[in-house]
This record gives structure tokens, C-alpha cells and sequence, in this order.
């Protein structure tokens, strides 16, 4: 276990390094200048003139070369400065910081959810299995996986908020503010989440040592809670990375239609402008985040299934 | 894995039939579950639409009619028209063959992409394929969706860029797939004895790995199309692709997103479209896997 974690902790900066690069690659090959993009933003309807294009050029370190500035991008982002909005103006890293508890506070709701949701009934659904229960579950995942959350947010937005009226659409601060957004979200991950219970739950219950606690005389109660649920986890946390992917693309558009003023939000106001230095920031932490929690759901997923601790360490 | 389930078919025989006649039940097969059944019928209904669109006896979807506009579903305007008075019902059905354009388009992308990844790699191993799945597993652990936000955030709004995007992205998980395969079938008795008989790659791979690699690749695809359209839509919806007036749903969604309170139809009819189709797809993907695949092939988020 020791060398394991030492390994994957000493793999993950290489893997932030690829990361960044490869968007630091991407934003600065793209076509169109950044530098006529800031000014651009910064005097719409105007053409900026080839002197001020170039002048933005050197005010914004562009006319060092690709790697230069690359190098230059990462020192300084290690010492926590992911340099300045071209829009806003504002430092990325601190915006970063701002938003990442509302994304925080409703990607976690929306999961909560989905495990509520989805772990009695996948269990439900498998120790039922062709019963009335399991067919409405069945097709309720289904629908979870086909429903777009943005049509899904309005869909409850209209319910809810325009004619029942008993919540709150849109905005940020208040508990009752949290239900909507969080429910729209919390669908996909629900479903496949869902799903994954209920297919370990059946293939564990037709293992021979679920036949041989029912032998011993053990209630349905007992073998199911006890001996097969445990087992049956076990993919539901090997699923975390998927459904944290699930949790943030999701929650870059509900942000959006809910104006939650969260990480998701501020993406796509940089990917809509052209705001490279905060689309850089957001890629590489992103990647950061999604590389810790992957991290320790293997590890989880190490201490949960002793199998995995004691076999060989893979890749 | 097709032949997998062949060869157990074969050794269970219930019937003497022979190759042909088993494989047309395997495939009616497919009509049993009811669940196959309505995606075809949805997917079936939505090529159709799609294919005949600009010649079905609809308004034209872009035309704006100022007088006519915001009016409620009636005989002469279906579901009636959004705020610029073009027809809904009109715009729904050239969404759909745009939606599907988009769709294939992308497919089509990271398909080629996947294949040529997945196939060098599994054929010719060595360092090529450890830089490469170097490269999917470090793309493998990012939501596609943020990526596909940035590559388009990268290249500009336009529906053709957030095709890119979208192609950009979605390869990735296949490309390991079909190394799986690529990789088992290079260690098959018959393309040993093809290098023996003097075989060139390009012949091993053409003749004896492609072969192999069919059935997976029409169950990912498949699968696919629904998240492709998911996925597209989404960043439509955001305003990163397809510009007004060009009818496609998820930019439909966000045109008709400041008529929430008063004109919810405007939103809920889009939504329903790519919920339908999504479903469609999905629900015939399913029954494709279960007949070509039995094992299950993985979700991306």
C-alpha cells in the first residue's frame, strides 16, 4: 500500500503537467491572436490597430516563444498566481478560489442525492428482480440517463418554481435555493448509479458464498445486508472518477441556467469570450481535483477490498 | 467477443439450423424485447424525419414572421410558433436532421480517431502504445464535457468548432477498447499463420483484425450516438455552437430561454426532442450490445 500511494503520488504532477500543457498548447495554437481578443473585449466594436495589437503582445508575454511562456505559466502558477482574466481583469487563481464552494456545496447535494436515491433502490431492484418495483426503477434509469439536465432544469424550474411556486429558481444563498439545481444534477450520476448497484447486487447474490450463508440458515435479511451488500459496493466506489465526471459536466450547465455562481459558470463565460488564462486555470484545476478524488477513491476502494491490497500492485 | 457467443451458440445447438438462419434469429431476436423494439421505432422515425426534412410540407424553419409570433399550438402551426413567429413544429423536425448531421459528424471524428489510436497501438505495442494510452489515460480521467468546453472555448463559437470539440474528446475510451481487441486478435492461431504465409500488416489488419474489431465498434456506437447528442446539444445550449437562426434543439433551449415564465412550451418542446431521441438511441444501443456484446460496455461521463 505504501509504495503503491508512493507511486501514484509521484505520478500526479506529471499528469497535472501533461494536463496544463496540453490546453497551454491548444489555447496558444488556436487560431486568432489573444491579443486582439483582449482588446477586442476590452473596446468592443473597435479594430484595434496593428500597434496596439502589438503592444498587448508584449504587455501579456506573448512574444516569448510557446515554451517560454509555458515555463513561465507553470513557475508562476506554482506560486499560486494563474495570472489575469483578459476580460475582467481579475486574478484567475482568486477567482478560482471564490467559486469553488457553490460548486462544492451543490455538486456534494446533488451526490448525496444520487447515493439516497440510488442505493436502496438498486438493491431493491436486484433482490426483486422482474418484480413490479425493479421494472419502474429499470425504467427510471433509463429515462435518468436520456434526460438532458438543461431540459431537466427547466422542466422542474417550471414545475416548481412558476406554477406551484414552491421553491426558489434561480440564485444563490439560501438552503431552498439548493433543491432544483442540485435535483438536476443529482439525475445522471442517479442513474448509473442505479444501474451499477443493481447489476453487482444480482451478480453477488449468485455467488457461492451467498448460497452458503443461505444454507447455514441465515435470513434473506442477513445475507443480503451483510454479506452481499459490501461486495456490491465495491464498483459503486470503482465508479467514483465516472461519476465525478458525471457531477462536473453537469454542473457546468445547471450552474449556468440556475446562475449559480460557481465554477461552471465562470467557465463557460471564458469559453464564450475567449478568456484563455481563466479557461487554463479552470483546465488545470479541474485536473487536480479530478486526480485527488480519483486518487482516493483507489484508495478507498484499497481498504474496502482486501483483494486489491494484497494482489499485485497493477500499472 | 462475437465469436465468443458464436462458439457457445455452437456448442449448445438448439436447433440444426444453419449459419445464415441462426443468424436471422439472433437478429429477430431483437424484436422480442420491448424495449429494442421502440428504439428502433424512435431512431427509425427520427432518420426519416431527418433524411426527408427539407422536402415534408413544413414552414420554412427559419423564416421570421413577426405579426405570427408566440402563438399557441393550432391546425395551421402545429405547436405553434416561438418569438420570432417561425414555426415550431417546422423547427423541430430540421433540429432533428440537424442534430443527426452533427451527430454522425462527430461519431464519424472520434471514430477514426479511435480506431487509428487503438489500432496502432494494440497491433505494434512497444513504446508507440505506451505514449499513446499514456495520452487516453491522462484525457480518460477528465470530464469530456469540461473538455470538449475548452477545446471549443479554444477554437471559437461555431457549430462546425464544437463538432471538433466533441470529436476532439470523445474517442478517448475507445480507443482503448479497441486496442483490447486489436491486441487479443494479433495473438489468434490464423494471423500467426497469416505472417507465416508472408502477410504484410496492412493485410493482417485489414483482413484478419478489422474483422474482429466490427462488433464491438457498432455496439459503441450505438451506444454513442445518445451522448453525442447529449453532449452537442449541451454546448449548443450553451451558446458555443450553432448560431440563430439555425434550428437545432439545444440552441433552440437557449433562444427560448427569457420565455421561461410566460412560453414554456418553447422550452420543454426542444427538450423533449433530445430526451426522445437520447432515449431512442440508447434504448437500441442496449438491445445491440445484449445481442453482439454480452459482456457490458462501459459509460463515460
Amino acid at each position: 500500500m505504501g509504495a503503491y500511494l508512493a507511486r501514484r503520488l509521484a505520478t500526479l504532477p506529471l499528469l497535472l503537467l501533461g494536463i496544463s500543457a496540453v490546453s497551454f498548447a491548444l489555447l496558444n495554437l488556436a487560431p486568432g491572436d489573444p491579443a486582439e481578443i483582449v482588446l477586442r473585449q476590452r473596446n468592443p466594436g473597435q479594430l484595434p490597430s496593428p500597434a496596439a495589437v502589438a503592444a498587448m503582445r508584449v504587455e501579456l508575454g506573448l512574444d516569448a516563444p510557446l515554451p517560454v511562456q509555458y515555463v513561465r505559466w507553470v513557475s508562476r502558477a506554482l506560486a499560486g498566481d494563474m495570472g489575469r482574466s483578459y476580460v475582467t481583469e481579475q486574478p484567475v487563481a482568486a477567482q478560482l478560489a471564490r467559486r469553488t464552494v457553490p460548486t462544492a456545496l451543490l455538486t456534494a447535494a446533488a451526490f448525496a442525492m444520487a447515493l439516497l436515491v440510488a442505493v436502496p433502490m438498486g438493491i431493491l431492484s436486484a433482490r426483486r428482480r422482474g418484480s413490479a418495483v425493479d421494472t419502474v426503477a429499470r425504467l427510471a434509469a433509463l429515462v435518468g440517463a436520456a434526460a438532458p439536465s438543461y431540459a431537466l432544469a427547466y422542466g422542474l424550474i417550471i414545475l416548481f418554481a412558476v406554477k406551484l411556486s414552491w421553491l426558489p429558481a434561480l440564485g444563490y444563498g439560501s438552503a431552498a435555493q439548493v433543491v432544483l439545481p442540485a435535483v438536476a444534477l443529482s439525475l445522471a450520476p442517479m442513474a448509473q448509479l442505479m444501474r451499477l448497484i443493481r447489476a453487482s447486487m444480482l451478480e453477488t447474490l449468485g455467488q457461492d458464498y451467498i448460497r452458503t450463508a443461505r444454507a447455514k440458515g441465515l435470513s434473506e435479511q442477513t445475507v443480503a445486508f451483510r454479506h452481499a451488500l459490501r461486495n456490491a459496493l465495491l464498483p459503486a466506489i470503482g465508479a467514483t472518477g465516472v461519476n465525478l465526471g458525471y457531477l462536473l459536466s453537469g454542473a457546468v450547465i445547471v450552474e449556468t441556467i440556475f446562475t449559480w455562481p460557481g465554477l461552471g459558470q465562470l467557465m463557460v463565460g471564458a469559453a464564450l469570450t475567449r478568456d484563455y488564462p481563466v479557461v487554463q486555470g479552470f483546465v488545470t484545476y479541474i485536473a487536480v481535483v479530478v486526480l485527488l478524488v480519483n486518487l482516493a477513491a483507489d484508495i478507498a476502494l484499497r481498504v474496502a477490498d482486501p483483494r486489491l491490497r494484497f494482489g499485485r500492485d497493477e500499472t | 467477443m462475437i465469436r465468443d457467443a458464436e462458439q457457445s451458440g455452437e456448442r449448445v445447438p438448439v436447433l440444426a439450423v444453419g449459419g445464415r438462419e441462426r443468424r436471422r434469429r439472433r437478429w429477430l431476436a431483437l424484436l422480442r424485447e420491448p424495449g429494442t423494439v421502440l428504439g428502433l421505432f424512435l431512431v427509425t422515425s427520427l432518420l426519416l424525419a431527418g433524411l426527408l426534412s427539407p422536402w415534408l410540407p413544413l414552414d420554412d424553419p427559419t423564416k421570421i414572421n413577426l405579426p405570427e409570433r408566440l402563438l399557441p399550438p393550432s391546425t395551421t402551426h402545429l405547436l405553434g410558433t416561438d418569438h420570432l413567429g417561425r414555426d415550431t413544429f417546422s423547427r423541430i423536425v430540421h433540429g432533428g436532421r440537424m442534430t443527426l448531421l452533427a451527430a454522425i459528424t462527430t461519431l464519424a471524428l472520434s471514430m477514426t480517431i479511435a480506431l487509428t489510436v487503438g489500432i496502432l497501438s494494440g497491433y505494434y505495442g512497444g513504446w508507440p502504445d505506451t505514449a499513446l494510452m499514456g495520452i487516453v489515460d491522462l484525457l480518460l480521467a477528465f470530464p469530456s464535457l469540461i473538455l470538449a468546453l475548452a477545446v471549443a472555448g479554444a477554437l471559437g463559437p461555431g457549430l462546425f468548432n464544437v463538432l471538433l470539440a466533441a470529436g476532439a474528446v470523445w474517442w478517448v475510451g475507445h480507443a482503448r477498447i479497441i486496442r483490447g481487441v486489436t491486441l487479443s486478435a494479433r495473438q489468434m492461431e490464423y494471423v500467426t499463420a497469416a505472417r507465416a504465409a508472408g502477410a504484410g500488416s496492412r493485410r493482417i489488419i485489414l483482413k484478419h483484425i478489422a474483422p474482429n474489431i466490427l462488433g464491438p465498434i457498432i455496439v459503441i456506437a450505438s451506444l454513442d450516438v445518445g451522448w453525442i447528442i447529449l453532449g452537442i446539444a449541451g454546448l449548443n445550449f450553451l451558446g458555443l455552437g450553432a448560431q440563430p437562426p439555425t434550428p437545432e434543439w439545444g440552441a433552440m433551449l437557449n433562444d427560448a430561454r427569457p420565455h421561461l415564465q410566460t412560453e414554456p412550451r418553447l422550452l420543454l418542446l426542444p427538450g423533449m426532442a433530445i430526451f426522445v431521441a437520447v432515449l431512442g438511441f440508447n434504448l437500441l444501443g442496449d438491445g445491440l450490445r445484449d445481442l453482439l456484446d454480452p459482456r457490458t460496455a462501459p459509460s463515460r461521463g
